[in-house]
């Protein structure tokens, strides 16, 4: 899909994230159009997860900007309204949905809740959108009414997303939201991730080291690598005609047919794996 | 030795879940023979790590197990005390995440080095020398250094080499690993999976590799084993099981996962979720419920694991579906 048409929702320019002398994120630009999705692909540590907290407020920049649906947000809100119309503009879905949900709250009370926070409807309009929303998701009556514990890995990341999209965003963020999720599973999460685009037009931001995935989800990608991008453009030229070697080896380190581990793959990643510090995932 | 290296039939367990017991594993049946590599495939719940653990005599206390484990000829079960510390010097196991399974106030060389100096009485200044040499094999230099480094210096990518290695100390005739690259990014799993694949080569070992990854089974197994409900569907050689698998289940999870090389309109997901063992519907079969091809002659009776083109099928209809399971292009 051509992006030129369509008007920008989010716009990051020479965004920068140092922790004491570190720099995790360095100078990185990028725009994301109305109904478009863009993926950051990266290893541990590239700084994609940074950037991510920073357009949703968990992290302040250290430079740089971030405008969405053309207001600023790379200084702190300044009141509640300002903190809340943030929340409405930007969700949110994490790796784990194991940890991502109030344990004591039900999917239509952690869903009712945004919806009473951000639109602050009457009962019986949430209780329709409720509804409508664990129905876009595919829960049914019984795990909309369930407490985490009592759903999969798969059923729990459909009330993340539920939850998410109840604030109406214009974008939502997925941090490896798919990563973790049974393969047949996560085809059905992506073909409604895919469905809820084509509903409601909202703009995704893909963050994951899955390329079949980014293939599958986004039209154009960055790819990060220390921090800096050495890689932009869409996501089918990205993959098919790689330009940076970084690009080219992670792709070529993904198991195919006929695919053979080498160790020249291992020799040119030894020094990123001496850097790998994330937390093991999946 | 002609018979395999390892045996398995008709391995059935199960645990105790308040109160109740629930099979965790029903009727597997596999072999591994000297040197080989035979990948384990499957979803949530499907019970390859449980096969691993079973192999390994890890089951939890109270584990109900009936069928038989054979290495090398001799009973897994009977063996107790030396016999079984003995077993395990033969049989290493690497596991998913390297820093739960490290005693995280121990030295590197402490635990490279306790199956040697316990299990085999080695000296601890020869045991040190040999686990530095594994670490170099490993990729791993400055070894006496390293041995003397807590796990939280390591990073997850060389904690793990570091689990490979220590592994292979004990010179062992089966690795175990279960998930060894899951946590791992990939290009750190192109090196790990590089690193295991030439040492085992090297040192004529066979593997039983658990993976989520039918793609990574495939590309480093000489044959696939695909788990489902805590049955095995379906052995097939590896090269063959993408292009032409003999169950509708392999197919599917196949045809679930999306290409790098282009994008698919809509993914055929398979409806409803993994079962585990105990979900599935008594006396048919266990994939009927989600499985396209299904008919009632699926649900007569649980289907027998049944030799087909050099490869076996637990499907009744494997036969008439010869070469239509194939990956169908993604729509």
């Amino acid at each position: 899909m051509p992006d030129n048409d369509r008007a920008d929702v989010l716009e990051v320019t020479s965004l920068r994230k140092e922790f004491g002398g570190l720099v995790a994120v360095d100078d990185v630009s990028f725009r994301v159009p109305e109904a478009g999705s863009l993926a950051i692909v990266g290893e541990s540590g590239s700084g994609k997860t940074t950037i991510a907290r920073m357009i949703v407020g968990l992290e302040r920049p250290s430079g740089g900007s971030i405008s969405a649906c053309g207001q600023d947000r790379s200084r702190p809100a300044r009141s509640l309204a300002d903190r809340r119309r943030r929340g409405r503009e930007v969700q949110i879905v994490f790796q784990d949905p194991y940890t991502s949900l109030d344990p004591r709250q039900t999917a239509e009370g952690a869903i009712d809740e945004v919806l009473r926070l951000h639109h602050g409807w009457p009962a019986d309009r949430r209780r329709a959108r409720v509804a409508e929303l664990t129905g876009l998701v595919g829960l049914d009556e019984r795990q909309s009414r369930a407490l985490p514990r009592a759903l999969s890995g798969g059923q729990r990341q459909r009330v993340a997303i539920a939850r998410a999209l109840a604030a109406q965003p214009r974008i939502l963020i997925l941090d490896e939201s798919v990563a973790a999720l049974d393969v047949s599973i996560q085809a059905q999460v992506l073909n409604l991730l895919a469905d809820i685009r084509d509903e409601t037009g909202v703009s995704y931001i893909l963050i994951s080291h899955d390329l079949a995935v980014v293939r599958q989800l986004t039209d154009t990608t960055i790819v990060l690598r220390r921090g800096q991008v050495v890689e932009h453009g869409p996501t089918g030229r990205v993959l098919d005609e790689p330009q940076h070697a970084y690009t080219r080896l992670l792709r070529d380190c993904v198991p195919r047919p006929g695919w053979k581990p080498a160790r020249q793959l291992a020799q040119a990643s030894a020094e990123q794996s001496t850097a790998d510090k994330e937390a093991p995932r999946e | 030795m002609n018979g395999p290296l390892l045996a398995v039939d008709g391995l059935t367990v199960r645990l105790e879940v308040r109160g109740e017991r629930r099979p965790v594993l029903r009727d597997v049946a596999l072999t591994v023979r000297e040197g080989e590599a035979l990948g384990l495939v499957g979803e949530s719940g499907s019970g390859k790590s449980m096969t691993a653990r079973a192999i390994d005599r890890l089951l939890p206390r109270g584990a109900e197990v009936d069928g038989s484990i054979r290495f090398d000829g001799r009973d897994v079960h009977t063996l107790s005390g030396a016999d079984l510390r003995r077993y395990r010097n033969q049989v290493a196991m690497i596991f998913q995440d390297p820093r739960a399974h490290v005693n995280p106030v121990r030295r590197i060389g402490d635990y490279m080095t306790e199956a040697l100096r316990t299990n085999l009485g080695t000296p601890a200044a020869a045991a040190a020398n040999r686990a530095s040499d594994m670490l170099s094999q490993v990729g791993i230099d400055g070894g006496a250094r390293r041995l003397r480094q807590y796990p939280h210096e390591l990073s997850g990518g060389m904690l793990q080499r570091v689990m490979i290695a220590a592994a292979l100390l004990t010179e062992p005739r089966l690795l175990l690993a279960d998930e060894p690259t899951t946590a791992l990014d990939v290009t750190t799993q192109a090196e790990v999976m590089a690193i295991l694949d030439g040492l085992r080569r090297e040192f004529g070992l066979a593997m039983l590799f658990i993976t989520h990854d039918l793609e990574l089974a495939a590309a480093i197994c000489d044959r696939t084993a695909v788990m489902y409900a805590g049955q095995i569907v379906e052995v097939r050689e590896s090269g063959r099981l993408h292009d032409d698998p003999l169950h509708p289940y392999t197919a599917a999870l196949a045809a679930a996962r999306p290409d790098i090389t282009r994008a698919a309109g809509r993914l055929r997901a398979i409806p409803g979720r993994p079962l585990s063992a105990f979900e599935a519907p008594p006396g048919e079969c266990a994939f009927a419920p989600r499985c396209p091809h299904a008919q009632d002659a699926c649900r007569a009776g649980v289907p027998p694991l049944s030799e087909l083109d050099g490869g076996l099928s637990r499907c009744v209809r494997a036969h008439e579906l010869r070469g239509k399971l194939g990956e169908p292009a993604n729509a």
